[in-house]
């Protein structure tokens, strides 16, 4: 039987800004070692990274009745990095109406990631501003 | 809301703060920790945040708050512990001037143009961005130039898209950072052009922006020319050489409707002229000692007005270290003095603060001219004497590098210039 081959990945790590080059071994679909990290968290990204990349998305959805047109939000965890576009697409076509407070839940469980969209800014209602 | 309490004017304070964004708020807070008994702070927009309310990615506050917020949520955490400590917050204002003997005159459309008094100032305006590589490159004038914090600002505050096939000139945080911004928009990105030969903006970056999303990234390439009539509709770019130098033999077209310029940031430093203050020409804002005061007694500065920032953690530390200074000196007490000039030496591009003291614990914060692997951060004498070592992985100039400098590192140093330098080992 010949031996299974080992194939090398390489990333670069997000998790703070050293930005570690790492290397991840696997054969045969498994992880045998990870490389070039300078703490825990980097070998973990690197496990993450390969098995399911996920990213925390950040932009900005329609905002009514408030200084500003737009109100900026994020996924309060990470989803799966290929649905990221798909979650944007999602949050086109919401509109918000202010008062809104930060934290505030704008769409429970996108695509059924299990991950909510929250409000990042707290925003008035226009009538509430003062006269200039 | 709270941002909408109407603020009553004093004729004086004990602090003014010009700018509202986290330098400015973080320092107004440590000036009524410190003691002082009435703040101000001035913001010339209409909601205090300053910068930090258009990025509204992540990456925020690891340090400071122990968490990963956005910028719209580090700066609402920094209001709301400025105004719950006391501090008076005065919106759509600006500080047209402030005099020598701290009497400052400000605009607003509430209180028209007004004149107060202050026993101490913390300058806290924040950066613009450089607009002289747009400006002289060569072609057309036409619409679709933009910096890459306007086309910021325009997306993320008003709404509105710069174009809808962009190029982006230069790979600072900024550039990648909208190249992501416009990809999740349904904006067509057409690639990020770098001068140099490396990226310039951190490593997570280029790889959340630029590689997630399949966006070209050109090193050693540069834009030579914008064409269009009344809309850019492309740019010329070309390859540089070891000078830098465009090889124009092997230019080519890229068919776009708009280009992004981001190419750096340079403090927001009218107010520290109109004052006199002594200026670092490389970091363009003021000359600060360790109590982050200027040359000028009772004017501190903070934040990305003093040199630019990558961290807005750092930012707020920085800015508590002058908040603390300048509450003291509105209650008479005089920064102590320093007795340590650094200068700049090897590799260092920088450093701040411009002096330090032997007996007290400071923060230097310090950019590299060029990247380095495996090098050694040195503080040695003029004459080369080394007074202190650390070794460094690697160190590139989007990157700044902080050295903490105890008086146990300095005991057996007397003189009163210290040099610091980074080389390889």
């Amino acid at each position: 039987m010949t031996s299974p081959s080992t194939d090398t990945y390489a990333y670069l790590c997000i998790g703070c800004p050293l930005g570690c080059r790492l290397e991840l071994d696997e054969s045969d679909g498994e992880i045998l070692e990870v490389r070039g990290n300078s703490c825990k968290k980097g070998e973990e990204f690197a496990r993450q990274e390969h098995a399911d990349p996920r990213r925390v998305v950040t932009t900005t959805v329609a905002l009514e009745g408030a200084r500003w047109p737009r109100l900026p939000v994020k996924t309060a965890g990470t989803v799966p990095k290929a649905l990221v576009r798909d979650v944007c697409r999602a949050l086109a076509g919401v509109t918000v109406r202010a008062p809104v407070a930060s934290g505030d839940v704008i769409v429970a469980d996108v695509l059924g990631t299990g991950v909510d969209v929250v409000a990042t800014r707290t925003v008035a209602a226009a009538t509430e501003a003062r006269a200039r | 809301m709270i941002d909408d309490r109407p603020t009553i004017l004093r004729p004086s304070y004990d602090v003014v703060v010009a700018g509202g964004g986290p330098a400015g708020l973080s320092a107004a807070l440590a000036a009524r920790e410190a003691g002082a008994a009435s703040v101000l702070v001035v913001d010339r927009e209409p909601e205090a945040g300053g910068v930090l309310l258009q990025c509204i990615h992540s990456g925020f506050g690891l340090h400071h708050y122990g968490a990963e917020l956005t910028g719209p949520e580090y700066a609402q955490r920094a209001l709301h512990e400025a105004l719950d400590h006391g501090v008076d917050v005065l919106t759509d204002a600006f500080v047209l001037d402030v005099r020598h003997d701290h009497e400052l005159t400000l605009m607003s459309p509430r209180h028209g143009v007004t004149t107060l008094h202050a026993r101490a100032t913390v300058l806290a305006m924040g950066a613009r961005e450089r607009t002289g590589a747009a400006i002289r490159i060569p072609g057309d004038r036409p619409a679709g130039v933009f910096t890459a914090g306007s086309a910021q600002r325009l997306v993320n505050l008003h709404g509105v898209l710069p174009g809808r096939r962009v190029a982006i000139l230069g790979s600072g945080d900024i550039g990648l950072i909208m190249a992501r911004r416009l990809t999740l928009e349904g904006v067509e990105v057409v690639g990020v052009f770098e001068l140099l030969p490396h990226p310039n903006g951190l490593t997570r970056n280029v790889v959340q922006c630029l590689h997630d999303f399949d966006i070209p990234l050109h090193l050693s390439t540069t834009v030579v020319g914008i064409h269009g009539r009344d809309r850019v509709d492309r740019v010329t770019v070309a390859p540089v050489d070891d000078q830098l130098q465009p090889v124009l033999g092997r230019a080519w077209d890229v068919p776009c409707d708009t280009l992004l310029v981001s190419v750096g940031l340079i403090p927001e430093n009218e107010l520290s002229q109109q004052l006199r203050l002594r200026i670092d020409p490389v970091t363009m804002g003021p000359v600060v000692s360790s109590a982050m005061e200027t040359s000028r007694d009772g004017v501190f500065a903070c934040g990305n007005v003093v040199h630019i920032h990558d961290l807005v953690d750092f930012v707020s530390a920085e800015a508590e270290l002058a908040g603390r200074h300048a509450g003291r000196y509105a209650t008479g007490l005089r920064p102590p003095d320093d007795n340590v000039r650094l200068q700049s030496a090897a590799n260092v591009a920088y450093c701040v603060p411009h002096t330090v003291s032997t007996d007290r614990e400071h923060v230097v914060y310090l950019r590299v001219r060029r990247r380095m692997e495996h090098c050694l951060l040195r503080l040695s004498t003029p004459d080369g004497r080394v007074v202190h070592e650390r070794r460094l992985r690697y160190v590139v100039p989007p990157e700044m590098v902080n050295l903490r400098l105890r008086p146990a590192l300095l005991e057996r140093f007397h003189g009163d210039a210290l040099l610091v330098e980074v080389v390889e080992r």
